[in-house]
């Protein structure tokens, strides 16, 4: 029997404001909230609370058959309390249902698994919790920024001991193979992979609004008897896309929503199921594992991580941000620690990139422009991670002080302790003393 | 006298030099300048001399009401009289080329792509003008203007002086655009006398465009007093780093990847130092390439054009100010600079390095040197004030007024040659 494993990615970056050389120094808010507002707002309205709706409406109508799975970042999640909190209730709506899985990212929604290990650790701890915080799931299963993956993330994922992956079935990785069963990592045997369908997910993400595709208009009957078609042995079909294809990429009129809808009923027709990557990784074993040497991703024709770490200024860019990783973990104060998770959303890299000629999703004229504006908000915000500590001393002294005074603070705590406890004992034996 | 561009809408040191010089001439009791540019704005200051606009000269004989002039002429505040006087001088039929409602060529007053054409135009109107004013001299400034210069020397008789702000050698570095020399070159060869910025300019006439040396001059630029206005502005620097400041276009005539060369010298032994590269120009994607590659984005900061006041910020939040150019004909920015007391470093190759003694003087390819200079004024307080109080002593002492004499004595020679 064939299942379909329907995963979702959202996020929203802080996009920043324009930040200009007297601004370094001068003022520390970095981020555009008019834009950030009217975006999410946008979306929401659009994307996130009617296809909520129509999950929600197919989870029912199905009897608990149709099953999604989600990743929201930290960011995105940030933005919507602030600005769209009811997004939020209905995704509490639907992990009520049961029939949702949420996994887990990168917090910022980064790059860190390709350049700082110890910011990739820590930020999925922080995504981790804020799920689990929010609702009430601890995620089983991690997904990497943009499904961008290589045997060396493989590995990281491993030890923070998650059992599965998604990622993206390139064609220059798989060959011959399919996407469509489950593979596992060559270096750690243990890590699950799910590989996206391309041909499949981009009939929805990219063609179906497109009406110079041979086969506009696309139905869920037809869709789904595609699916049906694939080889008896090829056991599950992963859809992974953005959220946003749902009346944001594809407006509400293209009849997304409609198709979604339908398709709970054409799959049962045909003998489809829907699964979370959880139950998929329970259910089936690897048939073989993937070696992948270059990290690989979803973007793009090239499917690689070209679009966010291409071009010489991606890589100054991100290698100015790993050499202060370290500083900032250092420190404790929380402003710095915010700002510090929202620039390393990788869409301010992708902004920089200068493959898409035209410019893709972007707030600036050019990547040269979102270059300049982003390094001077880096600056800045470099001199007040520097502002915390005497620079001249190295990371690792600094660290040993730190330790030390951390351990000076609770060791004295304990003698204080101590104190009061003999003082009380002195005033008690006192007053036995002199009623005596 | 025939110009492009005028303040405040000025796009380059050419509006600039044209404001001084002509205020400098202005001090002279007997003295009326008349000056053309292609596109008035209306805001330009007209207190000591006459602005004309050639795109409200028309060539082509419209009937229009005087009422209507009026009304069209009013944001430049033009006498519509003047429009009927030039109507009475069209000298030809330019029907057939494209002209407004007024019969007026249109211009956009800055350098487009179509500039050859705009040039022909306002060389067109030269003539309308030329048959309607009176006057003793020609005064052509740069290549632009040059062929309006002519036309009027051949419709007038009277003599033509052109006024050399920059050559296509210097523009160019060396790979000169046959158009272009071509202008400059007969305009040279037509004028009766040629004014350069400085003797590396002139020089270049004389050995490049096979002038006589007699025919040559040069007539340094100078510099406005600042207003109180500007000299109030204050540091509004956020960083307590020195910052080291590059300010003009981003092309190749000024060598920017010399500055930023030196600046990853610097960056590696004063790792506190900032670098700001104000301006844009078609280099500029390039240099924030290279500043990616050298390894120093956080420390180099790139602001885009700057106009007006805002260039005045940016110097006074500056502890150095370079001008690498490779070929400068003058280059009145570093004067500028030191009237903001801001410690300069120029390249020998610019023209104000022949009147300039208190700015600090390399080679525009000796990064070595440039990363020595900008070293020592941010790390030894004591060369800083020397440089900032010697500086400023001496720019103050260089005055248009003395340019504008100048310019007269040649006057002179030609009118009564």
């Amino acid at each position: 029997m064939k299942t379909i494993c329907f995963y979702f990615q959202i996020h929203q970056p802080f996009r920043l404001k324009r930040y200009r050389f007297f601004d370094i120094g001068n003022d520390h808010y970095y981020y555009d909230d008019f834009q950030n507002e009217e975006i999410i707002h946008r979306i929401a309205e659009r994307c996130y609370l009617p296809a909520n709706k129509a999950v929600l409406e197919m989870i029912k109508s199905s009897g608990g058959k149709f099953k999604v799975s989600y990743s929201i970042s930290g960011t995105a999640l940030e933005q919507m309390e602030i600005y769209a909190p009811e997004v939020i209730d209905s995704f509490k709506e639907l992990a009520a249902t049961g029939n949702v899985e949420f996994l887990t990212e990168t917090y910022a929604h980064s790059l860190s698994s390709l350049g700082d290990p110890e910011e990739f650790k820590a930020q999925v701890k922080q995504h981790s919790d804020k799920i689990y915080s929010m609702f009430g799931q601890k995620p089983k299963v991690f997904r990497n920024t943009e499904l961008i993956y290589s045997d060396d993330i493989a590995d990281q994922v491993y030890q923070l001991g998650f059992k599965g992956m998604l990622t993206e079935g390139a064609k220059h990785i798989l060959g011959w193979k399919s996407p469509n069963y489950v593979y596992a990592s060559c270096i750690e045997p243990q890590l699950k992979l799910l590989l996206k369908n391309d041909r499949f997910s981009e009939d929805l993400s990219n063609r179906f609004n497109d009406f110079t595709w041979n086969e506009y208009p696309l139905t869920a009957d037809k869709y789904m008897s595609w699916i049906a078609e694939t080889p008896e042995s090829e056991q599950i079909i992963n859809l992974f896309m953005n959220y946003e294809v749902l009346g944001s990429l594809h407006p509400a009129e293209s009849g997304i929503f409609d198709f979604f809808k339908a398709l709970p009923r054409f799959a049962a027709e045909k003998g489809i199921s829907f699964s979370t990557p959880s139950e998929v990784f329970n259910l089936l074993k690897p048939v073989d594992c993937l070696g992948v040497p270059y990290p690989m991703s979803w973007a793009d024709e090239e499917k690689d991580a070209g679009s966010w770490l291409g071009n010489i200024l991606q890589k100054e860019a991100f290698r100015k941000i790993n050499e202060i990783g370290e500083r900032v973990r250092l420190g404790e104060d929380r402003r710095i620690r915010q700002d510090w998770y929202y620039l390393q959303s990788s869409d301010h890299f992708y902004y920089m990139n200068t493959r898409h000629p035209e410019g893709g999703f972007s707030p600036y004229d050019n990547p040269y422009d979102a270059f300049n504006n982003y390094m001077n908000v880096l600056s800045d915000f470099i001199t007040r991670v520097n502002a915390q500590f005497p620079e001249t001393i190295e990371n690792e002294e600094l660290n040993a002080l730190l330790t030390t005074i951390k351990n000076q603070g609770i060791e004295i705590e304990g003698l204080q302790k101590e104190v009061d406890k003999l003082k009380k004992k002195l005033t008690k034996t006192k007053e036995v003393a002199s009623k005596a | 006298m025939f110009g492009w561009e005028f303040p405040p809408h000025i796009l380059g040191g050419l509006g600039t030099a044209s404001y001084g010089l002509t205020r400098g001439m202005a001090m002279q009791p007997d003295m009326d300048i008349t000056f053309c540019i292609p596109k008035p704005w209306g805001d330009e200051d007209q207190s000591f001399l006459k602005i004309i606009g050639v795109n409200h000269v028309p060539v082509v004989w419209k009937d229009v009401q005087w009422e209507h002039v009026k009304e069209r002429l009013a944001k430049v505040n033009l006498d519509p009289q003047d429009y009927f006087d030039f109507r009475d001088h069209i000298y030809a039929d330019f029907g057939y080329r494209y002209v407004n409602d007024l019969g007026c060529f249109e211009f956009s007053g800055r350098y487009p792509d179509n500039l050859l054409e705009e040039i022909n135009n306002y060389s067109i109107v030269a003539g309308v003008i030329a048959r309607s004013q009176s006057f003793d001299v020609i005064h052509a400034h740069d290549w632009l203007t040059y062929p309006a210069g002519i036309h009027t020397k051949n419709v007038t008789g009277k003599p033509l002086v052109i006024h050399v702000h920059a050559t296509d050698y210097d523009r160019s570095r060396g790979n000169v655009n046959p158009d272009v020399y071509g202008i400059e070159k007969n305009g040279m060869d037509n004028a009766d006398h040629i004014i350069t910025v400085s003797n590396l300019t002139r020089q270049t006439v004389i050995d490049k465009y096979h002038q006589d040396p007699a025919k040559v001059t040069t007539v340094h630029n100078a510099v406005e007093p600042m207003s109180p206005e500007i000299l109030a502005i204050q540091d509004k620097k956020g960083v307590k780093d020195k910052v080291i400041t590059f300010l003009g276009r981003i092309t190749m005539q000024k060598g920017p990847e010399y500055f930023v060369e030196a600046a990853a010298k610097v960056l590696a032994k004063a790792p506190h130092a900032r670098f700001v590269m104000a301006g844009s120009g078609d280099m500029m994607d390039k240099m924030i390439r290279l500043v990616a590659k050298r390894n120093i984005a956080d420390r180099f900061h790139f602001t885009g054009f700057m106009k007006g006041k805002q260039v005045y910020e940016i110097l006074k939040a500056s502890d150095v100010y370079v001008m690498p150019s490779v070929s400068e004909p003058f280059g009145i920015s570093p004067l500028e600079a030191m009237q903001c007391g801001v410690p300069s470093i120029i390249s020998k190759q610019s023209g104000c390095a022949e009147i300039l003694d208190y700015a600090v003087k390399v080679d525009y390819w000796d990064i070595e040197a440039m990363a020595d200079a900008m070293y020592s004024i941010i790390t030894y307080p004591a060369m800083h004030e020397f440089l900032k109080v010697e500086g400023k002593k001496e720019v103050d002492n260089i005055k248009w007024e003395y340019a504008g004499q100048k310019v007269r004595r040649i006057y002179d020679q030609v009118i009564y040659k």
